[in-house]
């Protein structure tokens, strides 16, 4: 979906594992960035229709980036610095009842 | 920045934009206690995201306006302001208790007096296909490409009205992303609408020279720009492939990979809203307004707004809100005399409408078309709980007058996003079919907790565990 | 307004007043549903979505009568809506849990329900169940819980549908529904009904008062009594859940949408439905109590409503003798007595028997000491 630009200063690499799957990102990039650029799209389905669904707007507002992180509710990629190890699970149409 | 714990204070300011870093400077230049809370990582708000973090050179950086962005950073830093990084504020109860989530806890924050400097989210536009992966905000791609350095891979369409779409359009251009069209809706009729405030915008010539910049950018680059289209779709099987629009009484089909989407921003409501301060509708800017005076003082006069979430002015403008709230709110509390505000306010005064003089002319010229904020049946309006434009008439069709009936009876603006994304749509729809003005219909009730909050984290609120002797009912 | 032919008039677009709206036109009334505006005060929109027996009517067996009857009368209710309307309110009638988290509770609430079965000649099905009987119909059910009460006749249902279906059901038998319209003045000419709203007037010889609160002033006005008041309830809604909880208990239920409901306070604040925290807090806390497993989970919508409140909890359904056609309905369990609002009730309003068990619910008792609470 995102590439990344070939001039910027790179920074350091931080590792995370998004359904179990191993995704590089850098530091300082917020989970739904290193998600776009790993290509992890959709990011959910909708609970009504089972469309699938990625981010719109990137500030914490529309709540379509929604993912489990570290096994912790819906929690907004956008918002989300990545951290090492950090684990990711991609919607399913709801969670287990916890 | 002095580290206090969260209890009392003075002042707490919603927001560390612009107006929001401008109002916590000044603040605590006038003696008072203050605390900022931002649900971002580090101050700066949606123009100057993250100027501090350390991380110039990641993503291109714009000029004077990211400067004038680190010397506010570092003013507010510099302050005894006391910032609040990675917190989002939940609710605010009438006493003026700001409820705050952070890294999964509750606290509380009580105010003397609270600045509400929530910025701006782009419009919703829904069409058909805008909820297909691939489709996003412009602004989104602008924060990718600053927090991120990264671009839309594949072909680029960019579709709607407004600055914010020429200025998306050339800085994705300029870093290298394949942008084949700008698609706007703007056309000859809202040329002619927008001529009467042109005199007024030409004596900010510095602006005019900020457009013309990107428009020759986006000639460099050879994006093609269609003007006055009257119809969008997006098709694609599980993600945006096609773009469909309507060019005079033909349609156009555009191959793409990513569509970014933006038809101005408007004033983030969910606080304002959250605490019932009273609001009118804005018509020359299609959208709500917390109703304020001259210095930003709400219909709670413990409460101002600052800023684009008081009507959309720019990050300058949003600045000079800012200092004026935090003189005000000095007043306010007792701190200087309303001679000493009126001194100090005057030349800020000046300089905001010195900042608006543009406003009239950009509302009138990037006025998003009827078509688009009224959308057709089958676009999806409420992207939480996938309801449709459809419905939202067919409801009306029931008696339904406003918004808290639709969601009642649809679900419209009952998922997680609270309706910050479709309540204005379905204020628009709701007027339009019934023929009224959108004042009448009214918004949607917005309730606690304005981001969701974990039931542990609430229930060990402070006042939570301690009462429990009294009735907690069952209900029947 | 036009309003020729209009052969009744329903004051009130809540739960109470779209039930016999409906109901009357199902026996080919013509009705007209005058109501408020998208902002007024609604416990049709802010309810818990209960249909439950469960220990309504201790101290007064007509009540009690009267649910049992109405929970009865549920799922053929449910069905016709669905036919005419094509939908689904998601009644479920599972039976449902009440929770005793010591045993002091337990005895005494088996003893409350000894006593009404008692009441009842033995027509009143429940159980109690200890800790181990508990887990075992509801294993989710955290350690602190010392057991609970059962009743095979609880249910539950997506009350805002059932607002829905009413109105589009009353909408497809040829009635109107006129928001915007509130009420506020109401004078008898020759046996029928002129009524007087902020957009007009319109006039018809029966007349129902099923406004909610507002039923305290507009009773008044027709030589009846309503004195109702607020009670505040506050709710908390979380995110979608898979499926965990296949019973509805007095205060969580999940709902057909996989979001669990979670209720609800009972505060005496007057005309204010805000939420405040200290509220949302204990709600919360006893939440992840009785299911620590929705401890982590998020809440993602809360609100208050205010409850339509007689000082003794029970309804109110009478015919003006002074001004004949004129009737007034209230009661604080609307969501459980719809299906006897719509049918037993409707039929009594449109020149039937007086339901049985309803003789008492006038408001002349509230005159003396309260026969029991609800
Ligand atoms: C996506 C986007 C991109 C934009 N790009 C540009 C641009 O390139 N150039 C330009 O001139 N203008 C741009 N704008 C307009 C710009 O937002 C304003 O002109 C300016 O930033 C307004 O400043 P402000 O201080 O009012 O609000 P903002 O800068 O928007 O700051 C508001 C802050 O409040 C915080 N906040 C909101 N709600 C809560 C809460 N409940 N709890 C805690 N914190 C909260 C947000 O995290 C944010 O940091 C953009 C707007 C958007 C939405
Ligand atoms: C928190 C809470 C939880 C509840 N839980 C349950 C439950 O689980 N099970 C259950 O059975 N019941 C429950 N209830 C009760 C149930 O919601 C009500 O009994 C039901 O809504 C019926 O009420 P009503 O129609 O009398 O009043 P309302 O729903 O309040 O409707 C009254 C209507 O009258 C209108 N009105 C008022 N004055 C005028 C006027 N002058 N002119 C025109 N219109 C007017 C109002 O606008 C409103 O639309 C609960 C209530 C609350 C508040």
């Amino acid at each position: 979906m995102f590439r990344r630009l070939a001039g910027a200063k790179a920074r350091a690499e931080v590792v995370i594992d998004v359904d179990g799957e191993r995704v590089v990102a850098r530091e300082g990039d917020t989970l739904a960035a290193a998600m776009l650029v790993a290509g992890c799209v959709p990011f959910r389905a909708s609970e009504r229709s089972g469309a699938p669904r990625a981010p719109l707007c990137m500030i914490g507002a529309c709540f379509e980036c929604r993912v489990e992180v570290d096994g912790a509710g819906s929690r907004r990629a956008c918002q989300v610095v990545v951290v090492p190890g950090m684990r990711v699970r991609r919607s399913r149409a709801a969670r287990p009842g916890a | 920045m002095s580290e206090r714990t969260a209890g009392e204070t003075d002042v707490v300011v919603v927001g560390a934009g612009p107006a929001g870093m401008a109002a916590a400077t000044r603040a605590a230049s006038l003696g008072l206690r203050v605390r900022v809370v931002d649900e971002q990582q580090s101050p700066g708000g949606q123009v100057h995201r993250g100027v501090t973090r350390g991380d110039e050179g990641v993503g291109p950086r714009f000029g004077d306006e990211h400067l004038r962005g680190r010397e506010l950073v570092r003013a507010l830093h510099a302050s005894t302001a006391t910032v609040e990084p990675g917190a989002t504020v939940f609710d605010v109860d009438p006493e003026l208790g700001v409820a705050v989530l952070r890294d999964g806890i509750a606290h509380e924050i009580r105010a003397r007096h609270l600045i509400v400097a929530t910025g701006a989210i782009e419009r919703a536009v829904p069409f058909p296909g805008w909820t297909l992966p691939g489709v996003m905000n412009a602004g989104a791609a602008q924060v990718l490409l600053e927090t991120s350095a990264c671009v839309p891979s594949g072909r680029v369409v960019l579709a709607g009205c407004g600055p914010l779409l020429l200025l998306v359009a050339s800085q994705l251009a300029d870093a290298g992303a394949n942008v084949v069209a700008v698609v706007e809706t703007t056309g000859a009729i809202d040329h002619a609408r927008a001529l009467p405030g042109l005199p007024r915008a030409l004596a900010t010539p510095a602006t005019f020279a900020r457009g013309l910049a990107w428009l020759r950018a986006l000639r460099r680059h050879g994006v093609e720009r269609i003007g006055g289209i009257r119809s969008l779709a997006a098709e694609g099987a599980g993600r945006v492939e096609r773009v469909l629009v309507g060019v005079g009484d033909r349609a156009r089909e555009i191959a793409v990979d990513t569509l970014l989407v933006h038809a101005g921003v408007v004033p983030n409501p969910q606080l304002a809203r959250l605490m019932r301060l009273e609001h009118r509708w804005d018509e020359r800017a299609l959208a709500w307004r917390p109703r304020v005076d001259a210095f930003g003082r709400s219909s709670d006069p413990r409460v101002s707004v600052a800023g684009d979430g008081a009507g959309i002015g720019g990050a300058r403008a949003a600045e000079t809100d800012g200092a004026i709230a935090a003189i005000d709110a000095a007043h306010a509390l007792g701190a200087i005399d309303a001679r000493v505000r009126a001194r100090l306010c005057a030349p800020l005064l000046r300089e905001r409408r010195r900042h608006l003089a543009v406003r009239p002319w950009l509302d009138a010229l990037y006025r998003p078309p009827g078509w688009l904020v009224d959308p057709p049946d089958a676009a999806i309006v409420c992207r939480c709980e996938d309801v449709t434009a459809g419905e939202i008439r067919s409801v009306a069709r029931l008696g339904v007058r406003g918004p808290n009936q639709a969601k009642a009876y649809t679900r419209c603006g009952m998922g997680p996003c609270q309706g910050r994304v479709c309540g204005t749509v379905v204020t628009t729809i709701l007027a339009r079919a019934a023929g009224v003005a959108p004042a009448a219909v009214g918004y949607y009730r917005i309730r606690p907790p304005l981001v969701p909050v974990p039931l542990a984290a609430l229930a060990r609120m402070p006042g939570g565990g301690n009462r429990r002797d009294e009735r907690t009912g069952g209900a029947m | 307004m036009g309003g020729k032919g209009t052969d009744a008039i329903v004051v009130g677009g809540g739960l109470l007043g779209a039930a016999i709206a409906w109901g009357l036109a199902r026996h080919g009334r013509s009705v007209r549903l005058l109501d408020e505006g998208d902002d007024a005060l609604r416990a049709a929109r802010g309810n818990f979505g209960l249909v439950w027996v469960q220990g309504k009517g201790a101290g007064c067996p007509p009540y009690a009568r009267w649910t049992l009857r109405s929970a009865a009368a549920w799922p053929a209710f449910a069905r016709t809506l669905a036919e005419e309307t094509g939908i689904d309110v998601e009644l479920r009638q599972p039976g449902g849990l009440k929770f005793a988290l010591d045993e002091r509770e337990w005895r005494e609430r088996a003893a409350t329900l000894e006593a009404l079965r008692f009441a009842l000649d033995g027509d009143y099905p429940f159980e109690m169940l200890d800790a181990a009987a508990m887990r075992t119909r509801c294993p989710p059910v955290g350690p602190a819980v010392a057991g609970a009460s059962y009743c095979p006749l609880d249910g539950h249902v997506n009350p805002l549908r059932l607002l829905r279906a009413l109105v589009t059901g009353l909408i497809g038998r040829g009635g109107t529904v006129e928001p915007e319209s509130r009420v506020t003045s109401i004078a008898v000419r020759g046996g029928v009904f002129e009524v007087g709203t902020v957009r007009g007037r319109c006039a018809a010889p029966v007349l129902v008062l099923a406004a909610g609160l507002g039923n305290r002033e507009l009773a008044r006005r027709v030589g009846l009594r309503a004195p109702v008041g607020p009670n505040r309830g506050q709710i908390l809604v979380t995110e979608r859940l898979a499926p965990f909880l296949d019973l509805p208990t007095e205060f969580v239920r999940q709902t057909g949408e996989g979001n669990v409901q979670i209720g609800d306070s009972m505060e005496d604040v007057g005309y204010d439905d805000r939420t405040t925290r200290d509220q949302m807090a204990r709600i919360a806390e006893r939440a992840v109590r009785v299911f620590p497993r929705l401890a982590g989970v998020d809440v993602v919508r809360a609100w208050g409503a205010l409850r339509v409140m007689t000082p003794d909890g029970l309804p109110i359904y009478e015919a003006s003798s002074e001004r004949p056609g004129a009737f007034v309905a209230t009661c604080h369990s609307g969501v459980t007595l719809a299906a006897a609002h719509a049918g037993e009730l409707a039929d009594w309003i449109a020149g039937g028997e007086r339901p049985a068990d309803t003789g008492a619910f006038v408001a002349a008792r509230l005159r003396a000491p309260a026969p029991g609470g609800a």
